[in-house]
């Protein structure tokens, strides 16, 4: 076993090393190819992505012209004079003003009057030298391969040839000692002969096995059985990789931005695609150095930007031409969270009325790239959480009275759910 | 007593039949059949399937599941691509909207789940009201079977373009040549098809414009144009009146739109004017069975007896006969006079001269009932009109012909005739929803939106004014008659838009238009003069006299409360709605009364499994005759008359189960609801298998089910009176001391102040027994249907159910003699030594009482009992009370043992013998993908072997609770009311639902009332259903 950790070690060490000369150099290389004035470059990156980038991008027309290079395309003046006040230009007459409001249909663009020339610069500077190179630990890509899991038969297949291997030996070395004159001990196998024997000769231990091995079995069987249809970890590969951990993680979107039936209705609703267009129509790719692990494999870039093209697809979307085809797809989605048609589960009364969080049966969704079910979601496990959790009274008018009532009745305040009827089968099952 | 009557439910019962008393005593009417094959030992022992095989099948189906259930199938989920603004998945959204289908004509709201419409509910703003067909209309929406989908041209399905082409230059050819073409609807009542219809003809000359009814009530408009120049219904505001005598109008029922509303308003009895109902009628309708007093009259007696009023009111002697109810028409008289601008006379005729003669009598009382200046647009069809098209078209003088919704080859007694000459016409047009018979022998078959898709607008009465709008997409290739006509005229505007414009220029008066269709009506000042020209009211007696010809058999045709018309004849919802007078499903049948039914030979013999046989007879009338039609012995049916329901009988592309009773419109000549000259006669041999329910859930013979009393010991007697009271609650012996059983309990009590606790009160007085709740609680809970054989077993499934019982006065007579009330025993007694009657003969005296039954009818449902019997015996604890109130079901936990249902002494629970989804078995709306639609996505569709009940609607009082808490506010003070869709669904108000822990709720006062009581209240039940005795006005002083 040592010599495995051992192993595992020296590759760590090595890998490192390779890694650190490999960023080393790297990094040397970037200084020395560019200079680069990196407080100038931040500072537009800064205001183009605030001001900008919702119609812009650098290297690809979008609802506004690509403008990595625009310097080299027009003068700094009329860009300061366009940016700050396109309209007044074109009523002017500026041809070449009018020439590209009409290549763009007439979509008209906000003025930035507010922009003083130095920050216009910088945001021109960021659009010549554009994004800060990313130096990619080059390392990091094999040491995640190296981290990924195997899978699980393998380790014990190991462990059992291991353990061989130590008999093996063990064997050997005592045949090796007994050859070299040791006492010979007695074979261990005609021992666990007698024992054997003693058990088959004793009537306890034959009840008492018996008794062992059919309350194992059973608590086994009942295990099992209990689990049927409890889909907990419940994980399938839906038609999108769509990653709860950029979403509702990284970029905090609200879990009720999407799924906003959830506070008015039973259903929390998955969204329609038009929702998903609010923001994607202006992201048609993911950021650099998005990764996103899925079904067990590395989505990167490259494929997640074809995922955000099935958007496209389904809400009739041409990328290209900034325009709804009107050919949708809707999408099939594989539902997760399955309630038996017998359960009638409200999310309103637990979001809007009891204000749970969420995550108290969802878990931690910001973290999960590819959703499952968190939950058991079974019937005893609402019971015990209706059973324990006190109602809050207070702040809603209609509970004025009850509050009121128990107080003067029973001089207390506090009620769970399950004393307010909340366990009641009708309540859920009608 | 009142409250001591003996109430029966069946005439078999009466005979003291065995099968009826141990039917009695089960709660399963049909027992398992294990006896039978285990009994058997030879047959099992050559069964095929031996013991061992049984073991292995059964051993390797378990395994097979379990296997199977491992492993959860992959369920996928669609968002919308663009999700339109106002819909929140999982919430409802409500339009307001109006059914006007050329029969039923209401203001209404639809609830819609993600743009499917599954319910349908009164507007109560626009003080609308709905019966058990407009409730059902949402079904008729996603009839895949009978709705026609694309358009056609013979049998070939062709596009809407070439449609528009061809007909275009048909129409074209008929215009230039100058031929006739009729253009034929119903009764649209709509002022902008109106409009477009005449922009049609200004643009198509040739073309005529005929309205017929399908039931008609042309004599009464032809009668109400006579006398006030103007084509159209008079209107009747019951509320207002003290005493109503009725000749054969079945104002509570369909006559002339219904008036169940008005009515129920004026039988308040604690306003100190509650109304008094005369009904002298054949049939026993739902009228009949509300009134006061109810006088068997044959259909030609009726018109009689009115002339014989309006001389004894006025004095004066139009030409008449006497007849055998004269007697009561002078205490009528004397009433209405009594009564004076509050009485009302209205009379069912379909003869105009008899329409006349009621108007003359209501001209004399100056009656403020009758109100002839809003007069009713509705059923405003003209008979004369359509004999003449009939007899054109037979003539070929016609040459075109265009249908609207109308299906005369079914509905016109002349029907047969009508489709031979339609196939000669150069153009023929069925414009419908259907695809009924009609549109199969037109040239051109064009499919139209339901009225659920459709935008429109009604005008029911001058000035208040009705706006339909669309709350689903098209299901089918469909479009709208008005864009239809709109694009044959030449107009290329939207009718959406046309509609818009018409409304803003000539309704709206610059109101908003958005306001009105949210409210879905709109209400104008307008002042109606009336002017009144006068009639020879002796000229008309005379016509009446000669068009009245007395025969031995004389026939009335109704229509029934479920089918109607027979336009949702394909609706399993109202196949499977009992009747509520003969609590009989799938069939429409002749009703005879009992002594014909002696004499003829008729009987209804109750078979051991509860459900109720029939012989088949022949009806003929003037020598038109209709054969193997059941026939049901009914009680209340005047001697010599018999009567039949319309709107049965169809078969054109109906489901095969739906296909059910016979086509009296044959019968139907002249749109004449009385035929003479009727004929019946026994057919020998078959029997006819009822699908009957009211043998099956008799009460066991417990007394307190019902109790009613009169409005003169209302007022007079103390309700707990010990000797007299009319509401005695039940008493127990206590420490020695006589105390009222609910004071006591055996266990201790919970506590039920914090929280809601719901209560539903049920005014036995203001129920009509009309099933609008029934079907309403259908709609709302995913209720399946049966079918004809299981309802025949007794295995309905409706939750809420209007037990129909006729009481007599046997008890009353007993009560004269002795001065005390009897008992079963005191009465047999009385029956034996005072009157000299064996046990069977006792019944035979109460037989001759039932030649005119009194009735009365109780919603019965879950009583929800706060001590309640199904909870105890569950070994599963699958039914459990909870703190609002509600007893709960709870079928996930349910393993079918029944034992709640045995022991619960309402028989309200209901048990899934089938899978009644997605089986072919039960090929009604559960089985096929349109039908799936109407189902309410907040109620679990149950499975077999489950039990099911009322749940007092707990997916919608929770959703009223948790609107309030999102809110942050208390629950409003009856915002439960129409959570229960029965009290959302009642038009008269007889039902309301609340919270009784809300002192400002209405049921409160109504929870505490003196009128108050539990059904079977010495059981100690404790129910959270109140019922209000019924109280009927005898007219005593």
């Amino acid at each position: 076993m040592k010599s495995v950790y051992l192993h595992k070690r020296l590759t760590n060490v090595l890998l490192k090393s390779f890694t650190f000369l490999l960023l080393f150099s790297l990094s040397f290389s970037t200084m020395a190819q560019e200079s680069v004035d990196a407080a100038r470059q931040k500072e537009g990156r800064t205001l183009f992505r605030s001001l900008c980038a919702s119609c812009h991008k650098l290297e690809k027309k979008h609802v506004g012209p690509a403008l990595g290079g625009v310097t080299e395309r027009r003068e700094n003046d009329w860009l300061k004079a366009w940016i700050k006040n396109n309209a007044a230009l074109r009523a002017s007459g500026d041809r070449d003003a009018i020439a590209i409001f009409k290549e763009y249909k007439g979509s008209v663009m906000s003025s930035f009057g507010q922009l003083t020339d130095t920050q216009i610069d910088d945001i021109l500077y960021y659009t010549d030298v554009g994004d800060p190179v990313k130096v990619v630990p080059a390392g990091t890509v094999v040491a995640t391969g190296g981290q990924k899991k195997g899978p699980g038969w393998l380790l014990y297949v190991l462990a059992a040839i291991v353990i061989c291997a130590f008999l093996i030996i063990a064997t050997l070395l005592k045949t090796i000692s007994e050859l070299q004159g040791a006492p010979k001990t007695p074979n261990s196998l005609g021992s666990l002969k007698e024992v054997w024997a003693g058990i088959q000769q004793n009537t306890f231990l034959h009840v008492v096995g018996t008794i062992f091995l059919l309350l194992t079995g059973a608590y086994f069987g009942f295990g099992t059985l209990f689990s049927v249809g409890v889909d907990q970890g419940y994980k399938p590969v839906q038609p999108i990789a769509f990653s709860h951990k950029i979403h509702a993680g990284e970029n905090k979107v609200d879990c009720q931005y999407c799924h906003s039936s959830a506070k008015h209705s039973k259903h929390s609703g998955i969204p329609s695609v038009n929702v998903c267009m609010n923001c994607h129509m202006n992201i048609a790719e993911v950021a650099e150095g998005t990764e996103v692990e899925y079904d067990g494999i590395i989505l990167r870039k490259k494929e997640l930007d074809k995922e955000i093209q099935k958007i496209y697809d389904a809400a009739g979307w041409d990328a290209e031409n900034l325009e709804y085809t009107g050919e949708t797809k809707p999408i099939k989605w594989i539902r997760i969270h399955n309630l038996p048609d017998h359960v009638n589960f409200v999310h309103a009364q637990h979001v809007t009325v009891a204000g749970i969080d969420c995550k108290q049966c969802h878990g931690p969704v910001e973290e999960m790239d590819e959703m499952y079910q968190y939950s058991p979601l079974t019937m005893g496990w609402c019971i015990d959480c209706h059973r324990e959790t006190n109602v809050d009274l207070k702040g809603n008018p209609y509970y004025e009275k009850i509050h009121k009532q128990l107080a003067e009745k029973y001089g207390t305040k506090e009620v769970t759910i399950a004393q307010l009827g909340g366990i009641e089968c009708g309540k859920c099952h009608h | 007593m009142a409250s001591n009557k003996k109430y029966w439910q069946s005439v078999e019962e009466l005979k003291g039949s065995s099968i009826v008393e141990t039917l009695s005593k089960n709660e399963f009417v049909e027992e398992i059949p294990t006896d039978e094959f285990l009994g058997d030992k030879e047959t099992l022992e050559n069964s095929s399937t031996s013991r061992r095989d049984f073991l292995k099948y059964v051993g390797f189906t378990t395994a097979a599941a379990t296997l199977a259930a491992c492993e959860g199938p992959v369920k996928k989920s669609i968002p919308y691509v663009v999700k339109p603004h106002d819909t929140i998945l999982g919430v409802a959204d409500w339009y307001a909207s109006t059914i006007a289908d050329g029969y039923d004509f209401a203001n209404v709201l639809v609830k819609t789940r993600e743009g499917r419409p599954l319910l349908i509910m009164p507007n109560k703003d626009a003080n609308g009201s709905t019966n058990a067909r407009v409730q059902a209309s949402v079904l008729s929406l996603y009839d895949e079977q009978l709705r026609l989908k694309e358009p056609r041209k013979g049998e070939t399905t062709i596009s809407w373009n070439t449609a528009h082409s061809e007909i275009g230059q048909e129409l074209a050819q008929l215009k230039e040549a100058n031929e006739s073409v009729v253009l034929l609807t119903g009764t649209l009542a709509s002022p902008s098809t109106e409009k477009i219809i005449s922009e049609f003809i200004v643009a198509y000359p040739n073309v005529k414009h005929v309205v017929y009814d399908a039931i008609s009530e042309s004599g009464t408009a032809d009668a109400f144009e006579a006398m006030f120049g103007q084509r159209a219904l008079p209107n009747y505001h019951f509320e207002k009146a003290q005493t109503i005598v009725s000749f054969g109008a079945d104002f509570i029922g369909d006559w002339q739109g219904g008036f169940e509303k008005g009515y129920a308003a004026s039988r308040n009895p604690d306003s100190g004017h509650m109304s008094y109902l005369v009904q002298f009628e054949a049939n026993m309708s739902l009228t009949g069975a509300n009134a006061d007093k109810r006088v068997v009259t044959k259909p030609s007696d009726q018109v009689f007896a009115l002339i014989n009023l309006y001389n004894t009111i006025t004095g004066s002697s139009l030409p008449s006969k006497a007849t055998p109810v004269d007697a009561y028409i002078k205490d009528v008289a004397s009433a209405l006079k009594k009564s004076g601008s509050h009485g009302v006379v209205v009379s069912g005729s379909s003869d105009k001269n008899a329409q006349l003669i009621a108007f003359a009598i209501n001209d004399v009382l100056q009656s403020i009932v009758f109100d002839a200046a809003n007069p009713l647009h509705i059923r405003k069809g003209n008979d004369t009109d359509l004999a003449q098209v009939v007899a054109d078209m037979k003539a070929g003088k016609v040459k075109g012909l265009l249908t609207y919704n109308v299906d005369p080859v079914y509905n016109l007694s002349v029907g047969t005739e009508f489709a031979e000459a339609t196939k000669k016409l150069n153009l023929s047009v069925a414009m419908s929803v259907q695809n009924d018979a009609t549109a199969n022998v037109t040239q051109y078959t064009l499919p139209m939106t339901h009225f659920l898709e459709s935008w429109g607008d009604v005008m029911m009465t001058e000035g208040n004014y009705g706006l339909v709008q669309p709350t689903i997409q098209n299901l089918f290739n469909t479009a709208q008659l008005q864009e239809v006509l709109l694009k044959w005229s030449g107009n290329t505007v939207s009718y959406h838009d046309y509609l818009k414009a018409y409304w803003s220029s000539n309704i709206l008066g610059g109101k908003s238009w958005n306001k009105a269709l949210h409210d879905g009506f709109f209400t104008r000042e307008v002042s109606n003069k009336v002017s009144k020209s006068s009639i020879d009211v002796v000229s008309v007696a005379n016509a009446l006299k000669k068009a009245t010809k007395t025969s031995e058999f004389e026939l009335t045709l109704f229509s029934s409360t479920a089918i109607g018309d027979g336009k949702q004849a394909n609706n399993p919802w109202l196949q499977e709605f009992p009747d509520p007078i003969t609590r009989a499903a799938w069939d429409n049948y002749v009703t005879v009364s009992m002594a014909d039914a002696r004499e003829l030979g008729f009987t209804n013999p109750v078979k051991d499994n509860g459900a109720i046989n029939g012989n088949y007879a022949t009806v003929s009338v003037n020598g038109v005759s209709l054969e193997n039609v059941p026939v049901m012995v009914q009680p209340g049916q005047a001697p010599g008359s018999i009567g039949l329901a319309l709107g049965y009988g169809r078969k054109t592309n109906l489901k095969e189960e739906m296909q059910v009773g016979v086509n009296a419109y044959t019968l139907y000549a002249d749109s004449n609801n009385v035929q003479y000259g009727v004929s019946i006669e026994k057919t020998s041999g078959a029997v006819h298998e009822f699908a009957c329910t009211q043998v099956q859930k008799t009460i066991a013979g417990r007394h307190d089910i019902l109790k009613e009393t009169t409005l003169k010991d209302y007022t007079t007697i103390d309700p707990k009176d010990h000797k007299n009271g009319w509401n005695v609650p039940a008493m127990v012996s206590y420490d020695h001391q006589e105390v009222e059983a609910k004071s006591i309990d055996l266990w201790e009590e919970h506590n039920r102040e914090i929280g809601h606790h719901f209560n539903l009160s049920i005014d036995l007085t203001s129920c009509t027994g009309c099933g609008a709740c029934v079907i309403a609680c259908h709609a709302e809970n995913n209720v399946p249907v049966v079918g004809k054989k299981e309802v025949r077993v007794g295995r309905d499934m409706h939750w809420l159910r209007i037990d129909r019982y006729y009481s007599s006065g046997v008890e009353a007579k007993f009560n004269e003699v002795y001065n005390k009330e009897p008992n079963s025993q005191s009465i047999r007694e009385f029956a034996k030594d005072s009157l000299g009657l064996g046990d069977g003969a006792m019944y035979a005296a109460l037989e001759t009482e039932a030649e005119n039954p009194q009735v009365a009818f109780q919603p019965m449902m879950c009583q929800h009992c706060n001590h309640a019997p199904c909870e105890t015996v569950c070994p599963v604890a699958a039914t459990t009370h909870g703190r609002q109130g509600q007893n709960q079901m709870t079928y996930n936990r349910c393993v079918g043992t029944r034992y709640c249902a045995n022991n619960c002494p309402y028989r309200v629970r209901r048990f899934n013998w089938f899978s009644y989804s997605d089986n072919k078995e039960f090929d009604f709306n559960m089985n096929n993908d349109y039908g799936k639609m109407v189902l309410n996505p907040d109620v679990v569709v149950r499975s077999r072997g489950v039990m099911e009940k009322c749940s007092f609607c707990i997916q919608s009082t929770q959703a009223v609770i948790l609107k309030a808490k999102k809110e942050g506010r208390k629950v409003g003070n009856d915002d439960f009311n129409d959570a229960c869709a029965c009290a959302a669904a009642c038009s008269t108000g007889a039902m309301v639902f609340g919270d009784v822990n809300n002192e400002e709720d209405p049921i409160v006062p109504l929870a505490a009332d003196k009128r108050a009581y539990h059904v079977l209240d010495y059981l100690q039940t404790k129910p959270n259903v109140v019922y209000q005795v019924k109280v009927r006005n005898t007219n005593e002083a």
